[in-house]
């Protein structure tokens, strides 16, 4: 046995693995596996992972036969080619690109109309950041990589028999099993199959990741188009303008500004565009695309941070894996679940059974408080083999088992026979079941801690402890469950000679092959089921019979028969188990509880009010997922019609409000699937029962493609990747389904409950503030320019700025960066409890009301007033205006300082009606970037300044002559007060968003607990699938030397390799 | 994302429990509802309105003369010789006459105004050397690119000031008379100093260092700009002090407007003798033009302007008006919004709509 470790191989800055692993038999070794180190240290992930094993007996040079290079990358740089790579990817950014073209303009001196230092500031930052921003996610790819890949394996290699020459592809070669019986159990859910290098698992589906971007992102994209045609369009009027003024008015001022050579007035209107494109480049804001993922990524933060998002029981805090889709989760339309671990949490427990017509159990609605009995938790201390982790409340139960009442006694001793659940017990007393459905585990396990404990199991006989007593049946037949049978019985044959059939399975199958002699106990029984039926839980009926020597023996006779025909077994075996399974004595009833989650009725309530539709995709049978439809409340006493679409059919029968989709093998087919979301969307609830992996993303994908919607799927395990990748944000629940789930999904936390907190209150949020966000961006932004654009008519369109260059180049990233940053990190309108409290708040995300393509043109018209009130009562108010001392106040540097400050102060107190959550943060940025504009305004325009760096810096002096004039006060009054009063008018006291101040009048309540009324039948209580009882019977697993098995699957392969599977003697426990 | 933190135990990476990661932040929550927004406007309304009254009573006590002398009498002859630029080496002088009814107490100020005339086109205002004008030697014998094309004369001599923008200085010249009632005239006393901003004369403007040397001997090597009559170490005649970069007509002048229309500082009262003492007195005014700047070439025109000053500058009647208008706004729009609150809105109850 050898361990091999992968371990992180490089220290700072290597991630290379080889995992090479060489079976080498010509040393006649007992095995040879080797971990070749590296020995070129790149910073790639890498893992070469040899997928061929290639057992060759005698070749003396132990080489691989081929060697195909199958490494693989998850990376997109290493240390070397992250520099070029990095801004060569960045400026395939439209953006990017477009403001390099800038500075190249900027560059021509006949064109440039401000200094290269404006656009190389903000474009070096921006570009800077980003590169920053990848290193990091690049360190934490390797990080995980590391994590991930270093996990040790531990391989155990047997001698064995494989004859000379002989190859066989797989990941995995079963030669022998450390286990008693050579029993193997195989998690498939992280197995690559016979794929290597790029076909492996996580490549394939790496591969197949769409990059995720939100609506706003698409919506974004278009207007920024949009602001380049708007942009344009602005200079070619300004460079018609031009042309115009050349020949009008340049022409004859060429006295005083001679023209260069060769330039003419249509040369001058085209260089003119060019200036103008330079000029009112803040129209297309560089750092919008940062900013913006600045916002997304400290609001990802928030969601990893929220202590009410984390789950102590296994310490794990929610994640948000993807940092540039919060906004989205504040305008979920729908939402698409997985229902195993997702919505339950994959744990049976027995909680109620009715034995010969008496009921026990827990009985909340019991009037007879006094009876404690019935609500105490039992305590099986005196049975030293029971399941320290069962719990069970009626202690009638345990006191009639242990007096002997022989019902009860039966009860147990049927639980603990009829099953396919394989114990393991690696020490005296430690049992472990190893159980094909939960159900199962849970009623074996039920048996054992009322003192019947099944302890082993061979092909040919069951042992178990029966009050403390050894005993060992003789199994004649497993009759095996399937989903015509719905039943499962064993026939034993006790120490005492006595043969029974014990069976378990639906009521309704149950029930028709029954004695009639029971027909009061069923009555009695039914009426139990019923109530159990009605708390949601899964009931399984219970029935015996005992059978007599002379019957038994040809019985078995004709089994082995059927069993060994080669034409038509099933049909054969069924008669012969129809003929033996009736006239049964009914025993009683048992209900297990399919756990649900805590609050998962109460999430989906809370979500349902916010409007949002909920469907539950399973691969369950469709009485299952009815079932937990009900207990989660999806489902309610009120919609009893059931819609039901059925594989091939699509004339539906339309009966009420929920749907469920048997989907199985229903591709969905181009012409049926309008008619299939058509008919879904009418329904309040859909279920989409038996469907594939695949089909879950088809049913995305069709609710993507057709409803325009925004989509979130939830699941957990590796049958729900697809579906997580397909919509919009995938959510993952990090629970005991390995880690497929987590791994392709965007956010993840450990309860489904969560799901209400992410979206009512992070997504919202982010939603609000993103939008927020870039209203007022474009706001400042447009404003900005917009100033321009009237100086222009004034300056003979010769591209003149209104402000100093300085303040152009600080204007976005100094003065006006942190007050926004700060308001879309902290804004809230209102607080989570509230948002809780009224779910309709949610509806203006789905609606996408607070950022579209309407509010876009809103906010440019608001713009355009604000920067006609900007530029023109300075303009009025300055225009033939002297200082109080005579000298000048109407030229241009004194205008430029006017001008910029009645900007600042105007986007400033925009911002301020803007924010409703004023934290200590905000009113520091807000206040500290005004004081920040005057102190950086005081020193640029300081005598030392201006004589070290004289042509940079020549508006010396205009603050100390212009702002201590009042009239300039003044004028940076007026023209604040007729940008803002409006807004207030607008906003203030009636057009406020109504639902808040109408919320705000109210005192949150506490809402009301969600009843559950139902008198539905559930199903019962068993897998889908096939069960165990071919193998528990099959000779073939106790063979000494195993037999080579060929163990291969991929997630979405189906039930045949399942059957290789299991005749090669391994049972696999199917997470799915 | 992140290096997690390394603790231990079951909790490990349970988030900590501050404000700022659970986003309970204090914060302050205003709500503009009526009741706070209504009395504000009001307040606003007042405040606004007895501001524009303040002004408007301010702006009047100001007076103002405008006299455009474009082609105002004899200044036609003049402008139809400034149109040939053959003519340019030649002056021509001319006068204008007029009256002011009311004494103009207090300082007064003497302005020269252009219209049309765009200071603010980009090529324009580039069109300078501050290194140059700021005194630093090699700027002078060499001065900045941006100053083409009047870098240089022929030869690569340098021009100083170079630019288009000194260049193209104003060259007009003005004598004021006062004609008395009883027929004298009486020379009004100008003072062409402190027309400058103080920064502007004393960091923005130097000579270069003289060290002995005559203003005339720093300027050796270069050349005035090519409009000039006079080099510029003999801008102002009559005080020596006052040439070279720091002429103040030159300061002013390099103060590039912001639009173009506008008026530039030529003197101010020299209040010192009568009859001027209490400002400027009523009665006839002649004012003699040395008319040199032309104007026809970008359709401009040219005019003088008297004015007194207050606290809030010259006679702008703009911002008066405008705190008026926007008072009256206010109120309207206050007005409007309480019959709005009272009818609908009072209650709360139809906020839904």
């Amino acid at each position: 046995m050898r361990t091999l470790d992968i371990t992180n191989c490089g220290g700072s800055g290597a991630w290379l693995f080889y995992l090479y692993i060489l079976y080498d038999y010509s040393k006649r070794d007992q095995s040879l596996a080797k971990l070749q180190e590296p020995s070129d240290h790149s910073c790639n992930a890498w893992i070469d992972e040899k997928s061929d094993v290639i057992l060759n007996e005698h070749t003396e040079q132990s080489k691989p036969l081929r060697q195909v290079n199958n490494a693989i990358r998850t990376s997109k740089y290493n240390i070397f080619t992250f520099l070029p790579l990095n801004l060569f990817e960045q400026f395939r950014r439209l953006a990017n690109a477009y403001f390099l073209f800038l500075l190249l303009l900027q560059l021509i001196p006949e064109i440039s109309s401000l200094s290269w230092f404006t656009t190389a500031g903000p474009l070096i930052l921006v570009l800077s950041m980003t590169a920053v921003k990848d290193a990091k996610s690049l360190a934490h790819v390797f990080y995980c990589n590391a994590t991930i890949f270093s996990t040790s394996t531990e391989l155990v290699a047997f001698n064995q028999t494989a004859h000379r020459g002989y190859v066989s592809q797989a990941d995995l070669l079963l030669l022998s099993s450390s286990e008693p019986l050579n029993l193997v159990y195989v998690e498939t859910a992280e197995l690559d199959g016979i794929s290597s290098g790029p076909d492996t698992k996580l490549m394939q589906n790496s591969g197949k990741t769409k990059f995720k971007r939100t609506s706003i992102d698409h919506l974004m994209n278009v207007l920024v188009l949009c602001i380049f045609g708007f942009l344009f369009a602005l200079c070619f009027i300004l460079a018609i303008g031009n042309a115009i003024w050349e020949v009008k008015e340049g022409s004859v001022f060429t006295a005083f500004l001679p023209r260069d050579a060769g330039v003419n007035a249509a040369l001058s209107s085209f260089l003119s565009f060019w200036s103008y494109v330079i000029v009112l480049n803040a129209l297309v804001p560089i750092s919008l695309y940062v900013s913006v993922e600045i916002i997304r990524l400290g609001n990802s933060y928030f969601i990893n941070w929220d202590r009410k998002m984390y789950y102590a029981k296994n310490d794990t805090p929610a994640q948000a894996r993807t940092t540039t889709l919060n906004e989205e989760l504040g305008q979920i339309k729908y939402i698409f679940s997985d229902k195993t671990g997702t919505l339950t949490q994959n744990i049976m427990a027995f909680n109620k059974c009715s034995i010969n017509g008496k009921n026990y159990g827990r009985q909340f609605k019991s009037k007879n408080h006094s009876d404690t009995r019935k609500t105490q938790k039992v305590d099986f201390s005196w049975n030293k083999l029971a399941d320290p982790k069962f719990t069970f409340h009626d202690y009638s139960l345990l006191e009639d088992v242990r007096e002997g009442n022989p019902e009860a006694q039966d009860f147990f001793r049927l639980l603990a026979l009829c099953h396919t659940v394989m114990p393991e017990e690696k020490k005296e007393g430690e049992l472990n079941y190893q159980a094909q459905s939960p159900d199962e585990g849970a009623l074996v396990t039920a048996a054992r801690n009322f003192g019947f404990v099944f302890r082993s199991r061979t092909p040919e006989s069951i042992t178990i402890m029966e009050m403390g007593q050894k005993v060992t049946y003789e199994l004649l037949a497993v009759l095996d469950f399937n989903n015509v049978r719905k039943r499962m019985s064993v026939i034993v044959r006790s120490p005492d000679g006595k043969m029974t059939l014990y069976c378990k399975g639906a009521d309704t199958i149950i029930y028709e092959r029954l004695d009639r002699s029971c027909k009061k106990l069923m009555n009695v029984t039914t009426g139990h089921l019923n109530e159990y039926a009605g708390d949601g839980l899964r009931t399984l009926v219970l029935a015996y019979k005992h059978l007599d020597e002379k019957f038994m023996d040809e019985w078995t006779q004709r089994h082995h028969e059927a069993s060994t025909a080669m034409e038509g077994r099933e049909e054969r075996l069924d008669e012969l188990y129809e003929e033996i399974e009736k006239d049964m004595i009914l025993l009683g009833a048992t209900a297990v509880e399919d756990k649900l989650q805590d609050g998962v009725p109460q999430t989906i309530e809370q979500l349902a009010r916010a409007d949002i539709k909920i469907w539950v995709l399973t691969g369950d049978k469709q009485e299952t997922a009815e079932n937990i439809g009900y207990s989660c409340n999806m489902l309610r006493e009120e919609m009893k019609e059931v819609f039901i679409v059925t594989p091939c059919i699509i004339s539906v029968k339309l009966y009420g409000p929920f749907l469920f989709f048997p989907l199985q093998a229903f591709a969905l087919e181009k012409d049926l699937e309008l008619e299939l979301l058509r008919t879904a969307c009418m329904c309040q609830t859909v279920i989409c029962c038996r469907v594939t992996p695949l089909q879950k993303a088809q049913v995305v994908e069709l609710v993507k493609k057709y409803k325009q919607a925004i989509t979130l799927a939830i699941g957990d395990g590796a049958n729900d990747v697809s579906m997580i990748k397909a919509a919009h944000i995938g959510v993952g629940i990090s629970g005991q389904e390995g880690m497929q789930a987590v791994l392709s999904s965007d956010f993840s936390f450990a309860q489904f409950r969560y799901l209400q907190r992410l979206l009512l209150v992070h997504g919202r949020w982010s939603y609000l503030r993103m939008c927020k966000f870039l209203q007022y961006f474009f706001y400042k932004n447009f404003t900005f320019t917009f100033v321009h654009f009237w100086y222009a008519f004034f300056c003979g369109f010769s591209a003149q700025t209104v402000y100093d260059e300085w303040f152009i180049t600080l204007y976005n990233l100094v003065y006006t960066s942190l007050p926004i940053l700060s308001l879309s990190l902290f804004d809230q309108d209102v607080n989570d409890r509230w948002s809780f409290q009224y779910p309709q708040l949610y509806a203006p995300g789905q609606l996408n009301m607070y950022f579209s393509k309407k509010a876009f043109v809103r906010c440019m018209m608001h713009s355009c007033y604000s920067s006609l009130v900007l530029f023109f009562i300075p303009w009025a108010a300055m225009r033939d205006t002297v200082r109080d001392d005579g000298r000048d106040l109407a030229d241009y540097q004194s205008f430029a300082l006017l001008a910029q400050t009645c900007l600042l102060i105007v986007v400033s107190a925009q911002l301020c009606f803007d924010t409703y959550y004023w934290t200590t943060v905000n009113q520091f940025f807000v206040w500290g970037s005004l004081a920040a504009y005057f102190a950086i305004t005081f020193t640029m325009y300081s005598s030392g300044m201006f004589l070290i760096f004289t042509s940079v810096f020549p508006f010396i002096g205009t603050v100390r002559n212009s702002l201590n004039q009042p009239n300039v006060w003044l004028t940076i009054f007026l023209a604040s007060l007729l940008c803002v009063l409006p807004v207030v008018a607008v906003q203030g006291p009636f057009c406020i968003d109504s639902v808040v101040t109408h919320l705000a009048k109210r005192v949150p309540t506490n809402q009301c607990k969600v009843l559950r009324v139902s008198t539905r039948r559930s199903g019962y209580a068993f897998s889908h699938s096939q069960g165990y009882g071919a193998l528990v019977t099959s000779e073939r697993f106790l063979f000494k030397r195993p037999l080579k098995s060929l163990v291969r699957r991929d997630s979405q392969s189906q039930i045949q390799e399942k059957e290789n599977f299991t005749r090669g003697g391994v049972s696999w426990t199917d997470m799915g | 994302m992140g290096r997690a933190k390394e603790k231990s135990g079951p909790l490990a990476r349970r988030p900590d429990n501050s404000a700022f990661k659970q986003q309970r932040l204090p914060a302050w929550s205003p709500m503009l509802t009526a009741n706070t927004v209504l009395p504000f406007f009001y307040l606003l309304s007042v405040v606004c309105m007895l501001l524009g009254v303040w002004l408007l009573l301010t702006v009047q006590s100001t007076q103002e003369k405008k006299l455009n002398y474009t082609k105002h009498g004899d200044c036609n002859l003049c402008f139809e010789m400034r149109q040939n630029v053959s003519n340019a080496g030649q002056t021509c002088s001319c006068k204008v006459e007029f009256s002011i009814d009311r004494t103009f107490k207090g300082d007064v100020f003497f302005y020269y105004g252009l219209k049309n005339f765009h200071q603010n086109l980009r090529r324009y205002m580039d069109s300078r050397d501050d290194e140059q004008t700021v005194g630093r030697i090699k700027n002078l014998k060499s001065p900045s690119v941006y100053c083409e094309p009047f870098q240089t004369v022929e030869n690569e001599v340098p021009i100083a000031p170079c630019g288009a923008v000194a260049n193209s200085m104003f060259n007009d010249s003005f004598t004021l008379t006062y004609h008395t009632a009883k027929g004298r005239d009486v020379p009004v006393p100008l003072l062409r100093k402190g027309l400058t901003w103080y920064t502007d004369k004393n960091i923005k403007f130097r000579n270069p260092k003289t060290d002995n040397l005559t203003l005339a001997q720093v300027f050796e090597g270069t050349r005035p700009p090519p409009f000039w009559q006079k080099p510029v170490y003999e801008l102002d005649p009559h005080d020596p002090i006052n040439n070279g970069f720091i002429n103040e007509d030159l300061i002013v002048w390099m103060r590039e407007a912001a639009f173009p229309n506008f008026k530039k500082l030529y003197g101010i009262l020299n209040r010192a003798d009568a009859p001027f003492t209490n400002g400027l007195p009523k009665g006839n005014y002649s004012i003699d033009i040395s008319y040199n700047f032309p104007v026809q070439y970008f359709h401009g025109e040219k005019e003088v302007v008297l004015t007194t000053l207050t606290w809030f500058g010259g006679q702008n009647h703009f911002l008066p008006i405008a705190y008026l208008v926007t008072s009256s706004l206010i109120l309207l729009m206050a007005v409007v919004l309480t019959v709005a609150w009272w009818k609908f809105g009072k209650d709360g109850k139809n906020m839904k709509d």
